[in-house]
């Protein structure tokens, strides 16, 4: 008895041995394209390009399964950042999944019409709405990413997008754009800015 | 070497795992729906059912039967399995990252494939030597390729057939493996073994 118990522990012992050098020997970083392509997507997870979020749409544009107009959260900056990354040429956003939305927009819960439903809640990908069962919505302003994704699940369409303007609490210094060779430093668009 | 070859044509044809001794059913059903996730399936599980009979043979041979611990076949076994799966995992993610990319998914799912455990048990059940359980192995992994590539074909075709709607799936699916099974079935008495 003694003799199986230690011969069953030192044969795991050695192969945990084995599988723990093979693992430091045997390392391998993941894709690194995959990972820079997901560092240019905006991390709203939304959805809108037809993934179920912004890793696996990067890990499609990494195989080439698809194109790289697909994000409309991301806009045309995104798609330019990404061409750069791939050597592609820009192409306009794909009409399928949505306009282009150059100006940032924010979900607002009318609150007076707002009937505590918690279906715009379990709609948001981003955690960006506060409420409980019965109880009165609200839209985290600063969470939001405007993907509308809360739009359409709201039975009493209490829900608008409105553009976010940029404010004393908003407003961020416009990164250094050379993407775009055209690009006029005066007058950076919304959503460069938020 | 005659012995050798009917190893082979015993395992591939006549006793083969998946139709005749109804081992590795899951991969079977469930890899089996397109012809290249079949065949990636059928390499990575040739690959490591192979070395894990080797490994099982060694283990069985100079570690249970010194210490008479031959109760402990089944535990140890899968013990191996996994720590070859795993092994081969890795190496391959490492050496062969193209190879990795065709079976890398299937290679995880192979550690739960009775097959595998089935190979090693018989091996010791039948007493076979070094050499006899690498072809008990290949053979037993090549006949399972055989059928699983054949099966996905058929099923490609079952998928677009008109199917009465009670059959639909994996009735089908079950209905077309039983009358494979009855097609290899004839080739028992081809050699004796």
């Amino acid at each position: 008895m003694l003799t199986a118990i230690i011969a069953m522990v030192v044969l795991a012992g050695l192969f945990g041995l084995l599988l723990g050098y093979a693992a430091v020997r045997f390392r391998i970083e993941g894709d690194p394209i995959v990972d820079q392509i997901d560092a240019l997507l905006p991390q709203t997870q939304c959805g809108q390009c037809g993934y179920a979020g912004c890793r696996p749409y990067a890990e499609a544009i990494a195989h080439g399964e698809a194109d790289i107009n697909r994000c409309p959260p991301g806009g045309e900056t995104g798609i330019i950042a990404l061409a750069d990354l791939l050597g592609r040429d820009p192409v306009p956003l794909d009409e399928e999944v949505g306009e282009a939305q150059e100006v940032k927009l924010v979900a607002v819960i009318e609150e007076k019409d707002c009937i505590g439903c918690t279906l715009c809640l379990q709609a948001c990908p981003v955690d960006a709405i506060l409420g409980a069962a019965k109880q009165m919505h609200t839209v985290i302003r600063d969470e939001c990413t405007g993907c509308k994704l809360c739009v359409p699940p709201c039975p009493v369409e209490c829900i608008r997008m409105v553009p976010l303007e940029p404010d004393l609490s908003h407003w961020k210094w416009p990164a250094p754009d050379d993407s775009r060779g055209n690009a006029n430093p005066a007058s950076p668009t919304a959503s460069e800015v938020a | 070497m005659t012995e050798y070859a009917l190893i082979l044509a015993s395992t591939i044809l006549v006793n083969n795992f998946v139709l005749v001794k109804f081992l590795g059913l899951c991969p079977f059903m469930g890899v089996s729906r397109k012809l290249e996730t079949a065949t990636g399936m059928g390499l990575a599980t040739t690959f490591v059912l192979t070395l894990s009979s080797v490994c099982s043979y060694l283990a069985y041979e100079y570690l249970l039967i010194p210490l008479g611990l031959e109760y402990l076949q089944t535990i140890t076994f899968i013990l191996v399995i996994a720590v070859v799966v795993q092994f081969t995992e890795m190496v391959m993610h490492k050496t062969s990252p193209v190879l990795y990319q065709v079976l890398g998914i299937y290679l995880p799912l192979i550690t739960t494939n009775c097959a595998v455990l089935g190979v090693a048990l018989l091996n010791t059940q039948e007493q076979h030597d070094f050499i006899q359980s690498a072809l008990y192995g290949f053979g037993a992994a090549v006949g399972f390729s055989l059928v699983l590539v054949l099966f996905a074909a058929v099923r490609e075709r079952v998928a677009v057939a008109d199917v009465p709607e009670a059959f639909q799936g994996n009735a089908i699916a079950l209905i077309t493996a039983g009358l494979m099974s009855m097609a290899f079935m004839g080739f028992s008495g081809l050699v004796a073994g």
